[in-house]
């Protein structure tokens, strides 16, 4: 692969922004992106954006169309759609485009614009269309039910606790306290997750990520004109992605994803690296067990011991090693198509430090994994300050 | 739900109709026409004897729209007995009485309905097998 860099970059704050649209949300992150990199909007050969149910969310699909001319980006542009990793999978398209030669430079806009429906039944089923619909939609199944089968499951066969998992929303609300652009910046006790509402049991309120809307955006160039743009680019050192059925129950295992383990051994061979190497990740921690099979998944710790490695502050930020320190979707918030270009944002202002009260000491390689559905997709990426 | 998505699902929903590779006997549910394991086309129809275990479950508090009528309700990943496993509902249990390799039974249910005016759709839950028998003497 030839090797990509990210210039610039911008995004809105999360939160429920009843008062903006999602092309007000889109042209802030595009502007401020445009501006970091110091970019004529010409030079921009492709728009890519990820976005995973603006039909259902705001009755508007054809949204490249929408997005980038309303910029003022004329660019041929593209939507991505691959559930909650349509970010990160609007990424790698980019990439692959850049490496086939069609374009030096591309814009990546992720975006999810959630509060336009009122009605938590109407979001429940939207967000649901991410999952089997015929199979488990159709028969009663959630996205909090679906990752509290996998709770269920991973309690039963390892032993993990509540308590381990509540430490996961812990740690990531008092890295989101830090985080100027989180939707939740609280810090919260494990009496509070642990006696939060019941969503599907064992899934509390606080073992989710909440409803959001926000928009972000990157640009990305070919590695030679990187400096052009600016003198600190980050670099895409590595990037798989892995597929899986789309039905929970239709997977080889409930308390493991393969999407994760594919997506993460082509993405490490490819940078070099292996989990050691790793000084901080942003996870998919779009419910608290989802992080817990993660730390399991990419070999940070012992396969089902990814709650107690949390709950022994192993993943705090600057411990062993950094696990969201933009508080994850938990405290940063989760607008469901954007979240993976969210976490390249985080990645590159920790490897530029930039990051504040939340910034990593050791920050020479950092990681992302945006998963979709209930695991069924998972892009990783690598990447560094060193070309 | 949709009509015609209900109408040609039938068979799976209200018999638990899927389908078995007559060449390495591997079973689907739903059915399918080629298996993935060996890559034989043409499986033939199975009608699944309709019991087994639960491989996993949850109680829904927050139920899409259309599954309101009983809330909690106990949401389960069933694996049958000849081996494919399915997402479905467990009634005739309360919070408590439900655990990890519990044995259970097709039970035909009504699955969802659109209002009070709208069309309903029935299916396949599961309940305790051996059901109305089912539940330890107190």
């Amino acid at each position: 692969m030839k090797e990509i860099a990210v210039v610039g970059v911008g995004n809105t704050k999360i939160g429920e922004w009843y008062d903006i649209s999602l092309r007000e949300l889109t042209d802030e992150a595009i502007s401020k992106a445009i501006q970091s990199a110091n970019i004529d909007p010409k030079e921009i050969g492709g728009t890519f954006v990820g976005s995973m149910s603006s039909g259902i969310f705001n009755q508007q699909e054809h949204l490249a169309a929408l997005v980038g001319p309303h910029s003022g980006i004329n660019a041929p542009a593209v939507r991505v759609e691959n559930a909650c990793a349509s970010g990160g999978s609007a990424l790698r398209v980019a990439m692959m485009a850049i490496n086939a030669g069609f374009y030096d430079t591309a814009l990546v806009v992720g975006v999810e614009k959630m509060t336009d429906l009122i009605d938590i039944g109407d979001v429940t089923t939207a967000l649901g269309t991410a999952a089997d619909g015929e199979w488990e939609l159709g028969v009663g199944a959630t996205f909090p039910a679906l990752y509290a089968l996998i709770m269920r499951a991973h309690m039963h066969k390892y032993g993990s606790t509540l308590e381990e998992f509540a430490s996961v929303s812990v740690k990531n609300h008092k890295n989101g306290s830090l985080n100027p652009d989180a939707q939740f910046r609280k810090v919260v006790t494990m009496e509070t997750v642990m006696n939060s509402r019941m969503i599907a049991e064992p899934v509390r309120l606080f073992d989710c990520s909440p409803v959001s809307d926000g928009a972000a955006a990157v640009i990305l160039t070919a590695k030679d004109g990187a400096k052009k743009y600016t003198d600190d680019p980050i670099y895409i050192k590595g990037s798989g992605a892995g597929t899986d059925h789309i039905a929970l129950h239709m997977r080889e295992s409930l308390t493991s994803m393969q999407a994760t383990k594919r997506a993460a051994e082509t993405a490490f061979k490819m940078a070099k690296i292996t989990p050691k190497d790793i000084d901080f990740i942003e996870v998919h921690d779009c419910f608290t067990v989802a992080e817990v099979i993660t730390l399991e998944d990419l070999g940070f710790c012992k396969v089902g011991k990814g709650g107690k490695f949390s709950l022994d502050g192993e993943t705090a930020l600057n411990s062993t090693i950094s696990v969201n320190p933009s508080g994850g979707l938990k405290s940063k918030g989760h607008p469901v198509g954007a979240t993976g270009i969210y976490q390249v944002i985080e990645i590159f202002h920790q490897l530029r430090n930039e990051a504040g009260k939340r910034q990593v000491s050791k920050n020479d390689i950092g990681v992302t994994q945006n998963i979709g559905g209930s695991g069924a997709s998972c892009v990783i990426n690598v990447f560094s300050r060193g070309a | 739900m949709s009509v015609p998505r209900t109408w040609r699902n039938r068979r799976a929903l209200y018999s638990l109709e899927g389908s078995k590779c007559q060449k390495c006997g591997k079973y689907y549910f739903p059915g399918r026409t080629r298996c993935l394991d060996c890559n034989t086309s043409g499986l033939e129809n199975h009608n699944f004897s309709g019991t087994g275990k639960v491989a996993t479950y949850s109680w829904v508090y927050t139920p899409p729209k259309g599954f309101n009528n009983r809330i909690p309700y106990c949401l389960a990943i069933v694996e049958l007995d000849e081996g494919p496993k399915l997402t479905t509902q467990l009634v005739a249990v309360e919070e408590g009485d439900v655990e990890i390799g519990m044995p259970v039974e097709f039970s035909f249910r009504k699955i969802s309905s659109e209002g009070d005016e709208g069309v309903i759709t029935y299916g396949f839950k599961f309940r305790p097998k051996n059901y109305p028998n089912h539940l330890k003497k107190k």
